[in-house]
C-alpha cells in the first residue's frame, strides 16, 4: 500500500511555495477560493489515488485542529 | 391543468375467500400493484407459484413519477413477456447531454456497442407502465384484488395471517410469505413501526409535466445554471404523447405552495422554452430524500421497491430498482416454497447491497446538483469550469450516474472464481446481453438456472437437469463479451447474475455451484 509521503519532496520547496502564493496575487478572497478549488481537483487526479487522497484530507483536516 | 383523473380504472369483485370461516391460504400475498408488484406476481405465475396481488386502489392514477426504465428492466419485461407494448409506446433513448448556461460541457451515450436487443432506457409514463404489467397479469389470469386494503398482520409459525378491508367489510387470508411492495409511504412498514433510515435533501425540486410539439432531440438534456433559471439546475426529458418532463431546482426555501401555482410556473417554463405554446399538465414539488429500512426480511414479510429503500430521482434508481428486487426474490420464492432454505436471507443481503449503491450514487448526485454551501458549489462549480478543459473534469461532474444493475460483490451464492479469467462478468455480475445465433442471448435464457456453454466437440453430455445454452464459433460477439475459451461456461443464475464459470465443465463442479447457488 502507498502512503502519503510527508517527506520534502521539492528540491526547491520555496519556489513552489511561491508558485501558489503568486497564483493568488491580484485575485480577490473569492477568486482566490475559487481557484483553490479547481487546484485540489487538478491534484487530486492527479494524484489518482482515493487512499492517498483520503490521507491528504485527513492530513489537511489535522492543521485545523491544531489552529484552534 | 388536468386535475389528478385515473388513467385506468379497474373493478371491485367480492372474492369468494372473502365469505371463508376460516382464512384461505396461499403461498404468496403480494401488497400493492405497482411496478414492484406486478412483475413480482407475473414472475411468480410464470413459476407456477399461486399469489394474489392486493391493491388498496381500484384505479391507475395519473401524475408524474418514475419515468425512465432501463435496459435492465426492459430485460426482466421482456422475460415476463410485457416489454413488447413498453418497447413500442415508449421513447427509446441512449445519448445524454450536460450543458452548463449556454453551452454544451460534453455528451455521453449509455450503449456505446451494439448487440443488444434493448435500448439503454425508454422514457415510458408510469401509468403506461402498469397498465401493460396489469394487462399482461390479467392474461395470465393473475388473481387481483382492487380496493383490498390491509389492516393488519399477525405473524405465526407457518406465515403471517392478513387482515384485509374491502367494500363487502374485512376479511382474512393466510400467507407463507407477505411481500410488502407498497410504495415510499409503505402502510406495512408503518403497521410495524419500522425505521425508515436516511437523509433529506434541503434543496426542493419542482417537477412539471408539459405538453408540446418541440424540435428538442430525444436526448436527456441537464442544465447547471441554465440561461432560463439562473443558478440554479433543471433536467428535460422528452416522453410519450408528446409530453416533456421538467426538473427545476427550487431553492431550500423556496414556498411550496407559491411554486407549485401554475401563474408561477408557466413564466419560468416560458422563458426556458422561449415561447408560450404548451400545456401543463402535472406540477408536483418534490424534497428529495435516501432512506432505507435496515432489513428486508421481517419473518414471513418482505419488502421490495420503495417500501424498502427510497432515492433521489437523479439516476433512475428508484422503479428500476424495485424491479430488480422483484426480479431477485421471485425465483428465491418459488424456491423457498419448494423446500431449499437460506434464499431469502440472500434476497436480504444482495439488494441491500443494490439499495446501498443506489443510495451512494444518488446522494452523489443531489450532492453535486444542489450544494449544501458556498464552498461545496465553489467545488461543484470548479469542476464544471475544468469539464470545458479537461477529460478529468467531465468525469467529476454528476448530473446522475444512471441506473445499471448491481453486481453481488459478496453474495453467498456465488462460486469465486477458481483461475483467472481474461474478461467477462465475474461471479456476481449481471451478465451482458450479446448475439446469439438469430436472436439474442436474453431470449435464449427463460426463468431457470441455465449453463451458457461453448462446448468443445468431445463435451457431449449436459449436466442433469441443467438447461444448456450453446455457444457457436459465429457468436463472435458473445464469445468475446463472455471470453469464452472453448470449453468454458458460464452458470447463469434466473435473474441472470453469474452464479459460477468454468474454463472446463464437469459435471461435479457445476452441480457444486448449482446447490451453491440455490437451485432447489
Amino acid at each position: 500500500m502507498t502512503a502519503l509521503d510527508t517527506s520534502a519532496r521539492f528540491v526547491d520547496p520555496d519556489a513552489a511555495y511561491r508558485a501558489i502564493i503568486e497564483a493568488q496575487r491580484g485575485l480577490t478572497e473569492s477568486q482566490g477560493a475559487d481557484l483553490n478549488a479547481a487546484l485540489v481537483l487538478i491534484l487530486a487526479n492527479q494524484l489518482g489515488d482515493i487512499a492517498l487522497l483520503r490521507e491528504a484530507l485527513a492530513l489537511a483536516r489535522a492543521t485545523l485542529e491544531r489552529a484552534k | 391543468m388536468k386535475t389528478a383523473e385515473p388513467f385506468a380504472r379497474f373493478a371491485y369483485h367480492r372474492h369468494a375467500d372473502q365469505a371463508r370461516a376460516t382464512p384461505a391460504s396461499y403461498p404468496v400475498v403480494i401488497i400493492g400493484a405497482g411496478p414492484v408488484g406486478l412483475t413480482l406476481a407475473i414472475d411468480l405465475k410464470l413459476r407456477g407459484i399461486e399469489c394474489v396481488l392486493l391493491d388498496d386502489q381500484d384505479r391507475i392514477g395519473e401524475g408524474s413519477r418514475a419515468i425512465c426504465f432501463a435496459k435492465r428492466t426492459l430485460e426482466i419485461w421482456d422475460r415476463l413477456g410485457c416489454a413488447a407494448p413498453m418497447l413500442e409506446k415508449g421513447v427509446r433513448w441512449n445519448i445524454g447531454k450536460v450543458f452548463q448556461g449556454e453551452d454544451q460541457l460534453y455528451q455521453f451515450d449509455l450503449l456505446p456497442e451494439a448487440g443488444h436487443k434493448m435500448p439503454a432506457f425508454i422514457n415510458l409514463q408510469q401509468y403506461y407502465a402498469e397498465k401493460f404489467l396489469v394487462d399482461r397479469a390479467q392474461a395470465l389470469g393473475i388473481d387481483l384484488r382492487w380496493l383490498n386494503r390491509v389492516s393488519g398482520i399477525r405473524h405465526h409459525q407457518d406465515g403471517a395471517e392478513l387482515t384485509i378491508e374491502t367494500p363487502d367489510g374485512p376479511y382474512r387470508l393466510d400467507a407463507r410469505f407477505v411481500i410488502a411492495c407498497d410504495g415510499v409511504r409503505s402502510p406495512m412498514r408503518a403497521m410495524l413501526g419500522l425505521e425508515f433510515i436516511g437523509e433529506e435533501f434541503e434543496d426542493q425540486f419542482l417537477i412539471a409535466d408539459v405538453r408540446m410539439t418541440a424540435p428538442f432531440p430525444v436526448e436527456r438534456w441537464f442544465w447547471f445554471d441554465p440561461p432560463f433559471h439562473g443558478g440554479q439546475s433543471c433536467l428535460l426529458h422528452k416522453q410519450p404523447d408528446d409530453i416533456w418532463r421538467i426538473d427545476l431546482q427550487l431553492s431550500p426555501e423556496a414556498d411550496t405552495e407559491h411554486e407549485r401555482q401554475p401563474g408561477v410556473v408557466r413564466p419560468r417554463i416560458e422563458r426556458m422554452l422561449g415561447h408560450a405554446d404548451f400545456e401543463l399538465e402535472w406540477i408536483s414539488i418534490y424534497r428529495f430524500q435516501c432512506r432505507r429500512l435496515e432489513r428486508f426480511v421481517h419473518d414471513a414479510l418482505i419488502f421490495a421497491g420503495d417500501a424498502a429503500h427510497q432515492v433521489s430521482p437523479f439516476g433512475a434508481r428508484g422503479a428500476n430498482s424495485g424491479v430488480q428486487d422483484a426480479d431477485n426474490l421471485g425465483w428465491k420464492l418459488a424456491a423457498t416454497l419448494r423446500g431449499r432454505a437460506g434464499l431469502i436471507a440472500s434476497y436480504d443481503q444482495e439488494r441491500s447491497e443494490a439499495a446501498d449503491e443506489n443510495i451512494l450514487n444518488s446522494t452523489r448526485a443531489t450532492d453535486f446538483i444542489a450544494p449544501r454551501h458556498r464552498t461545496e458549489a465553489r467545488f461543484r462549480n470548479a469542476a464544471l469550469a475544468l469539464a470545458r478543459l479537461t477529460e478529468f473534469g467531465r468525469r467529476f461532474v454528476n448530473s446522475g450516474r444512471l441506473s445499471l444493475p448491481t453486481v453481488y460483490q459478496d453474495s453467498p451464492l456465488s462460486t469465486p472464481d477458481e483461475q483467472p479469467w481474461a474478461a467477462g462478468p465475474s461471479p456476481g455480475t449481471p451478465i451482458p446481453d450479446a448475439p446469439l445465433g438469430d436472436g439474442y442471448l436474453s431470449e435464449g435464457l427463460r426463468h431457470d438456472f441455465a449453463l451458457l456453454w461453448r462446448r468443445n466437440v468431445s463435451d457431449t453430455d449436459g449436466i442433469d437437469g441443467l438447461p444448456v445454452i450453446d455457444v457457436h464459433e459465429k457468436d463472435r460477439i458473445l464469445i468475446e463479451r463472455f471470453a469464452l475459451t472453448p470449453g468454458a461456461a458460464y452458470l447463469i443464475r434466473p435473474d441472470r447474475h453469474v452464479a459460477a464459470r468454468f474454463h472446463q465443465v464437469t459435471q461435479d463442479v457445476v452441480a457444486a455451484a448449482l446447490a451453491k447457488a440455490g437451485a432447489a
